[in-house]
């Protein structure tokens, strides 16, 4: 018998997961079970969707409504879910490479209309599974199978991207801080638009043993070290800033919902017939 | 404390129960553990000393494959 909150949220005739020994993103995934868990929301009434890659077999696992889809596809399907259906819990799991590179163009139009999905790219900084391909947020100087010298792009910083683009709930949390990843999910579920939780997980098997940050120990070990609070980095130079994680929540900021809006035009046409 | 061992090789010591076929043995719990009685043993996590646990359940919080888990009223509180 596996945990209480297990048995009622995973699928456990397929548990153990197949992500490698360490993989963050089985700490990320029992926080958003956990987050789902304390919003109280109805199993029936949420419907969990994934494109492609580590972070996208997550729903596999999970007891809910899953679609899991194609590469990059997944907030395109989202859309159509949540339009279709706008009383469920639209949640999206993605990966850093599925959200910012194949699906770059859906993730940053779903921020702009403020749709009603909830978003949690599980980023890694790497392309795991195929192999540890250098992603949009490997960043700089940093080594991928793909990038043997150093990686010469600039990384996304996928909070600032999805805040610009017009997401209304925006934050960022590690597979370190597995609490911190569950209230952040929480408040993204109580917030009607669009909303992204980045979490940072540690890739033992490519991204950690390219770059020499050790075992999954120490990769969560360095996010325990390395992670400084919006309040804190504050008081911080950008100097003694350079190459730390900002957690927390980015932004809060309630915006009229795509769905909602939708639905007035309908019913003001309706009202002229 | 007891130990007992369950169907589909489950271990249980009442405070503290352990899935060995879901550990993967990457060591984060034992590292986490603020008591450090825990150990990886042949790629699975043992228990070395279960009188000393506070089920704090930070191996339970940072387990990426939920094959440790605090026991008890915390469990049935959950889920």
């Amino acid at each position: 018998m596996p945990s209480n909150l297990v048995e009622k949220y995973f699928r456990t005739e397929k548990l153990p997961q197949i992500w490698c020994p360490g993989c963050g993103h089985g700490v990320i995934t029992r926080s958003i079970v956990d987050a789902i868990d304390q919003a109280g929301l109805d199993k029936d009434k949420v419907c969990i969707v994934s494109g492609i890659g580590c972070s996208s077999r997550a729903p596999g696992y999970m007891d809910f409504n899953t679609l899991h889809t194609t590469h990059g596809r997944a907030l395109a399907f989202a859309t159509g879910i949540k339009l279709a259906k706008p009383e469920l819990k639209v949640i999206v799991i993605t990966g850093d490479g599925d959200a910012t590179a194949i699906g770059g163009n859906h993730f940053i139009h779903a921020c702009r209309r403020n749709i009603g999905i909830t978003t949690i790219v599980y980023n890694n900084n790497i392309y795991g599974m195929t192999g540890g391909q250098y992603s949009p947020t490997t960043p700089k100087h940093e080594k991928g199978t793909t990038a043997p010298f150093g990686n010469i792009d600039k990384a996304f910083d996928i909070c600032d991207l999805a805040s610009a683009a017009g997401a209304s709930y925006v934050g960022r949390s590690t597979a370190y801080h597995a609490n911190l990843t569950t209230t952040l999910v929480k408040n993204a579920l109580n917030n009607e638009g669009f909303s992204l939780v980045e979490a940072v997980s540690g890739c033992p098997t490519y991204y950690g043993r390219k770059n020499k940050k050790g075992n999954a120990v120490d990769m969560m070990n360095w996010y325990k070290d390395n992670a400084v609070t919006a309040a804190a980095a504050a008081k911080l130079s950008e100097e003694q800033m350079a190459g730390k994680i900002l957690i927390g929540e980015f932004k809060n900021k309630p915006e009229p919902e795509y769905t909602s809006e939708y639905q007035k035009i309908i019913d003001k046409l309706a009202k002229g017939r | 404390m007891e130990k007992k061992e369950l169907k589909a090789g489950e271990v249980s010591y009442e405070k503290l129960i352990i899935n060995p076929s879901w550990c993967k043995g990457c060591g984060i719990c034992v590292a986490f553990c603020p008591k450090k009685i825990l150990s990886i043993e042949n790629e699975k996590v043992k228990v070395d000393d279960i009188e000393k646990c506070i089920q704090c359940g930070m191996c339970e919080l940072r387990c990426p494959d939920y094959a440790i888990y605090v026991g008890g009223k915390k469990n049935e509180k959950r889920g």
